[in-house]
């Protein structure tokens, strides 16, 4: 346990990092043992921030539930919902929510399957933010119900009412595609963590743990077999996972582009739609990487390569959401319908909700334009800045097209202006705290670096540069002995 | 692995020259354990099956997606509305594709759980002290002793290809 930061206070590590970062990292002389402990560490540590932050969060998901119930008491007539702005609150923090969890399916599936290698560090993290990202999601839905505990009326099951869903709307297809979507990540994120929970369990300091995290092992041994069987299905898992993230998001968009509505009805909205949510999932990342590398001290492991990799996704998607902006009022005027062109051309720019307009505009595409210079993408600071608000502007985003587009439709005498509740802001900020806290209790209790992967990587990375020096003909390092590392 | 002998090794060239060998000398039933899945070890292992059963699952999970659509909204309990066709190919793709994957997931996750024989919380390899570094660090290679290969001076012989220790696993009554 010999490289094992100390817990440093919480703003120290930003300011002294090294300045370069890189591959070479995993290249460190720690010995696999040592690596394993230094990542496992955290599980074992007392840390003294933890019940405080802990309880605060606590705290928040228990105003959720005081919020949720009220509402369910009471009715949604609590909710600053109206006629014609009828989804509202609900419906753009579900698109939000879910949209952040796209990315750490991106992370992990699409980016395993083309091998790109910085992904391995952050994979188990971002995955767990799907997971808890898609809970929250899907408590919006469930309660805008308004009557949740008939939730189950969705489902195609044989009743005495012999009434089914209606599988041609889109409503039924974002069941299917959000429940499949937490389902496969679990079993992905579960199947990727075996291997880590074996090491917990063999590395467990006292008996109780040792049992805890043999029973969530499930037995794994590592053996030959184990390892084959695994491989593969975790590559076709990440591989249905790969079209599955591009689905659901387009899912989701169909509930508005499937509809008449001036701004919602639109092709563009699928891919739109996927782009956003990997923007604001990525940007969930590094608002919650950032973090907990200063706090876990990580530096090593999430280097400042991987800060400037995934600075480059939000520039990239920043671009893809921009052109979004820009082809959504050209085709309305270039379609020449009188509602669409209102909408896109005047009620979003100068109309009452101008201001959230604009700070879309600002959060979304200008602020992120600073990633162009690197040291905005490899200083932690000034990119969870950014990153904030890139999900700023990203929720902002949605408020946008589901508000403006509803409020003001074709007819001028049901106009209508929406202001959310406070009880709309309470669920809002509770699933803040929900996820804060689910995610707390995962960095504490599973160990959230894949360190067999990180292993597995180093061992491959030993051999690459030891097969490099004999190539260049300097044999006074065999093979065997570099790659101990 | 039910019983034979087990033999650690520190790193995973030694791993590797080991299983070679081994193999070359025509061993068939070897077995490893180690911290990450070793490419020269998998390479000689006949393939998984296990994705054929997900794309069979898929087969058969999308179409009964489909099929559960088209008896609910066309069959069953036809509703009309505003003339659009009660089978409508277009609108069951989502939820077709979604069961697709739903079901290869779920089916090729408990697979790989079966085919590793998982949960099983104990094995006899856990009995040797200090196994447990297989998970960490340690590379433990078996040799069966029902392969018919098998001599009893096998543990001579993984000791002279650098093995740190030779244990043996007894056959349970």
């Amino acid at each position: 346990m010999t490289a094992h930061a100390e817990i440093p206070a919480v703003a120290l590590p930003l300011l002294r990092e090294e300045p370069t970062g890189g591959e070479e990292v995993l290249l460190t002389d720690e010995s696999d043992l040592e690596l394993t402990d230094r990542l496992l560490g955290p599980l074992w540590r007392q840390w003294p921030w933890f019940k405080y932050a802990l309880a605060i969060t606590g705290l928040g998901t228990l105003v959720l539930l005081l919020a949720l119930t009220y509402t369910v008491l009471t009715g949604i007539g609590l909710w600053g919902n109206n006629i014609p702005v009828a989804w509202a609150f609900a419906i753009i923090n579900f698109v939000w929510w879910i949209g952040i969890g796209h990315a750490g399916t991106f992370i992990s599936a699409i980016l395993y399957l083309f091998e790109v290698e910085w992904r391995t560090s952050i994979n188990r993290f971002a995955e767990a933010m799907t997971l808890f990202a898609v809970i929250q999601a899907g408590l919006f839905p469930i309660f805008h119900m308004g009557r949740p505990w008939f939730a189950y009326w969705l489902i195609p099951y044989p009743s005495e009412m012999n009434v089914w869903p209606q599988f041609r709307s889109a409503l039924p297809w974002d069941v299917v595609a959000v429940t499949t979507y937490f389902t496969v990540s679990l079993l992905f994120w579960y199947a990727g963590l075996l291997p880590d929970l074996a090491a917990a369990r063999d590395r467990a300091p006292t008996l109780w743990r040792r049992r805890i995290y043999g029973i969530f092992a499930l037995g794994w041994r590592g053996e030959s077999w184990h390892w084959k069987h695994y491989r593969i299905t975790y590559l076709v898992l990440a591989g249905i996972a790969t079209p599955l993230v591009l689905s659901v998001h387009t899912n989701v968009s169909f509930d508005f582009a499937i509809s008449q509505l001036p701004g919602w009805h639109s092709t563009i909205f699928p891919p739109y739609f996927v782009a956003g949510a990997i923007y604001s999932g990525f940007a969930m990342v590094l608002q919650l990487m950032i973090p907990a590398r200063a706090v876990f001290g990580l530096q090593k492991i999430i280097t400042r390569n991987h800060l400037d990799n995934m600075a480059k996704m939000l520039l990239v998607t920043g671009w893809v959401v921009t052109y979004a902006y820009i082809v959504e009022p050209f085709m309305a005027w270039w379609g020449g319908d009188t509602y669409e062109m209102y909408d896109m051309l005047v009620d979003r720019p100068l109309g009452p909700y101008a201001f959230v307009y604009w700070s879309v505009i600002f959060c979304n595409c200008i602020a992120v334009q600073s990633l162009w210079m690197k040291s905005w993408r490899t200083s932690p600071v000034r990119l969870w800045v950014v990153a904030c608000l890139v999900q700023l502007g990203m929720w902002s985003e949605r408020f946008m097209l589901i508000v403006t587009s509803l409020h003001r439709d074709f007819l001028p005498s049901s106009w209508r202006m929406y202001v959310p509740s406070w009880v709309d802001w309470t669920i809002l900020g509770g699933t803040c705290s929900f996820f804060l806290f689910l995610f707390l209790l995962f960095l504490r209790f599973v160990p959230f670096i894949p360190i067999s992967e990180i292993k597995e990587m180093r061992h491959a990375k030993s051999e690459e540069h030891a097969r490099a020096r004999f190539t260049v003909g300097r044999v006074e390092a065999p093979a065997a002995e570099v790659s101990r590392a | 692995m039910r019983s034979g002998i087990v033999a650690e090794f520190p790193t995973v060239e030694s791993l590797e020259n080991a299983y070679e060998a081994l193999a070359r000398a025509g061993y068939t039933r070897l077995t490893t354990w180690t911290p990450f899945p070793v490419r020269k070890v998998l390479k000689r292992m006949p393939e998984s099956m296990v994705p054929w059963i997900m794309l069979a699952a898929a087969l058969i999970g999308g179409g009964a997606g489909y099929l559960i659509q088209w008896w609910c909204n066309a069959r069953s309990f036809p509703i009309n509305v505003g003339g659009r066709p009660l089978h409508s190919a277009p609108a069951f793709i989502p939820i077709t594709f979604e069961s697709a994957v739903l079901a290869s997931s779920l089916v090729g996750f408990f697979v790989l759980l079966g085919f590793c024989g998982m949960p099983r919380l104990h094995h006899p390899v856990f009995e040797i002290a200090g196994f447990e570094r297989a998970m960490i660090d340690r590379f433990w290679i078996g040799v069966d002793d029902t392969d018919p290969a098998y001599v009893d001076q096998v543990s001579e012989q993984l000791a002279e290809m650098g093995a740190l220790r030779c244990e043996r696993i007894a056959r349970r009554p």
